[in-house]
């Protein structure tokens, strides 16, 4: 029993202590921004390894759930007549939960390990060690543009996933299954708000992207400088980071919309 | 702040008093005195695991010690602020085991690299620099490489020519002779030698290979269970008569340094492993 | 064409198109495009029941958006509901002010909005101005239960 007591207890501390480096580390990222307003050239290569490399993966993604929406939503929706609301179902789910969401799921899956990984080896094999005896700060050299970076990317990407998902649930509802495509578009125009849907939606996503690029660094910053420290690293990542969007997403939603 | 070296000349630039480093239950270091005279090659010697590498770390105010204390050049390094302390670092190089070139960067731009961070100079001032340092490690021609394309030997060479490239006053190496072959270890010892005499660097020199080290020290610690155990010239350690450091020098499977990790007996263990 | 400039292509494009999808989103998809951005003018009209009226349901003559439903409050002198209209500034002074306020629904179940019918008068709506004469909400439940009550009452005066 105080076996137990002694280890919960121990985990506590350990978890503890690890939060409080992780809030220490995003200190020193958001102190790098200096560096990053002066040199603007690290933001761009990272924009690059963490925005254009996810473009593709969110575009497909986008289009294919956009086109699956219309189709299951014009199987329930028409039940009660109610066709004419596809265009504004499709988008309310898309701009509301989906867009950010899964934009958020794919940007930790494809970008977020990519950068633990590379984090990871840049400590194991010596290189963050390297740049601090060359009186270079790797945390706000290396870990503050990778972060601005994803905070950057992630409502562009988010953005272009729901644009992609309309025009895919307009493709297959006006298209494929008949639907009014002025019904289609009104609908979607009428019901959706600027201030409420989209607006929301991109707050959601700037918090997604936050936590999902600051779990992606903390881990590869923060791994056994191993082989093997380094692949857990980046499974942890995945799967913290998913874990911490779809919580988030329960109470940003409960207090955007609830 | 600089002193000019001439009026400090018998001052040692590396002063170590006391030092004590735990790292878990087990200290490291227990009460380390070490000099590291100016100009010369000291090399620093131990068995792995006697935390060599931790040494250059606590020199270089990567790690804090938890007692004891560290001077270079007059400055104590763990007392300095962090603007301080990156400013003394910039006159440090230090050549780590694997090399730690920034990968995604090419040869040019590795050894670039602290040029572009930490000076002005305008880029065709650099390229000239840059190519003088490769010249320096004969990777002139390999400029254009990425580091994944480059040998063991080669890539601590362009991390030589990268230490060297804000002409430090010293460069700590840390285990530079590790897994090289014969040539490149030659050519490494006699780069070592050179870079120092030439340029009038200090160097510290951390291995456990002694013909390579013996053959370039000046001076040569040798370190084991936290604390110097010897020290002297090559000559008078070859010649001396601690039943360790002849064990450590000549390589002696069994001495001082046990050839068994401390167990029970053996009839003991493998008794009780038939009880239960 | 170096490998860094082909690098801030990509990052211009992918800006590019980020800020292009931001923009899709205010203008084409959600209501920031055809949202009436000018001014408004207020005018209140009191109903004995909106059922399911909302805020910025909307406001037609002839079917023809004019405004949008500003504010709903239930005021406990009269027991019946206050519903304040935002009505563009481009109607001021053209609508007569003994109009017909009702309460519609698009479709059989569909969403529900007021419809104003102009009245023949010379005077016209202003900035708070009260819309007299209102029609409720058709409540289904009631409609059902007034149909079936005369379906009975029919049955009892032929017997």
């Amino acid at each position: 029993m105080l076996n137990l007591l002694g280890d919960l207890g121990a985990w506590g501390l350990q978890a503890l202590t690890r939060l409080g480096r992780a809030h220490l580390l995003l200190l020193a990222m958001l102190r790098g921004l200096l560096e990053i307003l002066r040199r603007p050239r690290l933001l761009v290569d990272q924009l690059y390894s963490v925005g254009v490399l996810t473009l593709l993966i969110i575009g497909v993604a986008g289009l294919f759930v956009g086109m699956v929406l219309a189709l299951q939503g014009y199987n329930v929706l028409s039940r009660f007549g109610g066709e004419t609301a596809l265009g504004f179902m499709v988008a309310a789910s898309l701009v509301r939960e989906l867009g950010p969401v899964l934009t958020a799921l794919l940007f930790a899956g494809r970008a977020g390990s990519a950068l633990t990984a590379e984090i990871g080896l840049m400590k194991a094999t010596e290189q963050l060690s390297g740049l601090e005896m060359m009186a270079v700060n790797p945390e706000h050299r290396v870990l503050a543009p990778r972060f601005f970076a994803g905070l950057i990317a992630v409502p562009m990407l988010a953005a272009l996933f729901s644009c992609l998902g309309v025009l895919g649930g307009w493709m297959v509802g006006g298209g494929l299954l008949g639907v009014d495509q002025a019904a289609f578009w009104n609908g979607m125009q009428d019901g959706i708000d600027f201030n409420d849907d989209i607006i929301n939606g991109v707050i959601k996503s700037l918090v997604f992207g936050f936590v999902c690029t600051w779990i992606a660094i903390f881990q590869g910053y923060d791994c056994v400088p191993t082989s093997e420290g380094v692949s857990r690293a980046t499974t942890r990542t995945v799967v913290h980071s998913s874990l911490a969007v779809l919580g988030l997403d329960f109470v940003l939603t409960a207090l955007m919309f609830g | 702040m600089e002193k000019s070296p001439a009026d400090n000349r018998e001052e040692p630039l590396v002063r170590i008093r006391g030092l004590r480093f735990r790292r878990g239950e087990r200290w490291i270091f227990d009460g380390l005195d070490i000099d590291i005279p100016r100009g010369a090659v000291t090399a620093i010697m131990g068995p792995s695991g006697t935390g060599k590498t931790t040494l250059l770390k606590l020199i270089g105010g990567q790690l804090v010690p938890d007692e004891g204390s560290i001077e270079v050049d007059g400055q104590n390094v763990h007392a300095l602020s962090t603007a301080e302390l990156y400013r003394l670092r910039m006159r440090m190089g230090m050549l780590f085991q694997s090399g730690a070139l920034l990968t995604d960067l090419s040869v040019f731009d590795n050894v670039a690299f602290p040029l572009r961070e930490h000076t002005r100079l305008t880029e065709s001032m650099i390229r000239k620099l840059v190519l003088l340092k490769l010249e320096a490690v004969g990777l002139r021609g390999a400029r254009d490489l990425m580091p994944a394309e480059l040998s063991g030997g080669m890539a601590r060479r362009v991390a030589l020519a990268r230490a060297i490239a804000l002409d430090p006053m010293m460069i700590m190496y840390d285990e530079p002779f590790t897994g090289q072959d014969p040539i490149s270890m030659g050519v490494l010892v006699q780069l070592i030698r050179q870079l120092n005499d030439a340029a009038r660097l200090t160097s510290i020199l951390v291995s456990h290979d002694v013909a390579e080290t013996l053959q370039i020290a000046d001076r040569v610690y040798v370190i084991s269970g936290g604390r110097v155990i010897e020290s002297g010239t090559p000559a008078e350690l070859a010649e001396s008569g601690g039943e360790w450091t002849r064990q450590f020098i000549q390589g002696l499977p069994d001495g001082p340094v046990p050839f068994h990790y401390p167990a029970p007996p053996l009839a003991d263990d493998l008794l009780q492993g038939a009880v239960c | 064409m170096n490998r860094k400039r082909q690098i801030e292509i990509w990052v211009g494009v992918f800006m590019a198109i980020g800020f292009a999808a931001l923009f899709l989103l205010a203008m084409k998809i959600s209501n920031l495009g055809t949202a009436y951005s000018g001014e408004l003018f207020h005018v209140t009209a009191r109903f004995d029941n909106i059922g399911g009226l909302k805020v910025k349901a909307p406001v037609t003559i002839a079917g023809v958006e004019v405004g949008r439903v500003q504010e709903i409050r239930y005021d406990p002198d009269d027991f019946r509901a206050v519903v304040v209209l935002g009505i563009q500034d481009q109607y001021l002074g053209k609508i007569p002010d003994d109009s017909f306020a009702k309460i519609l629904t698009a479709g059989l179940l569909g969403e529900q909005y007021i419809g104003i019918d102009p009245g023949g008068s010379e005077d016209t709506l202003k900035e708070g101005s009260e819309i007299g004469i209102t029609q409720s909400a058709l409540v289904l439940e009631e409609v059902i239960g007034q149909f079936i009550f005369g379906k009975s009452q029919e049955g009892a005066g032929t017997e």
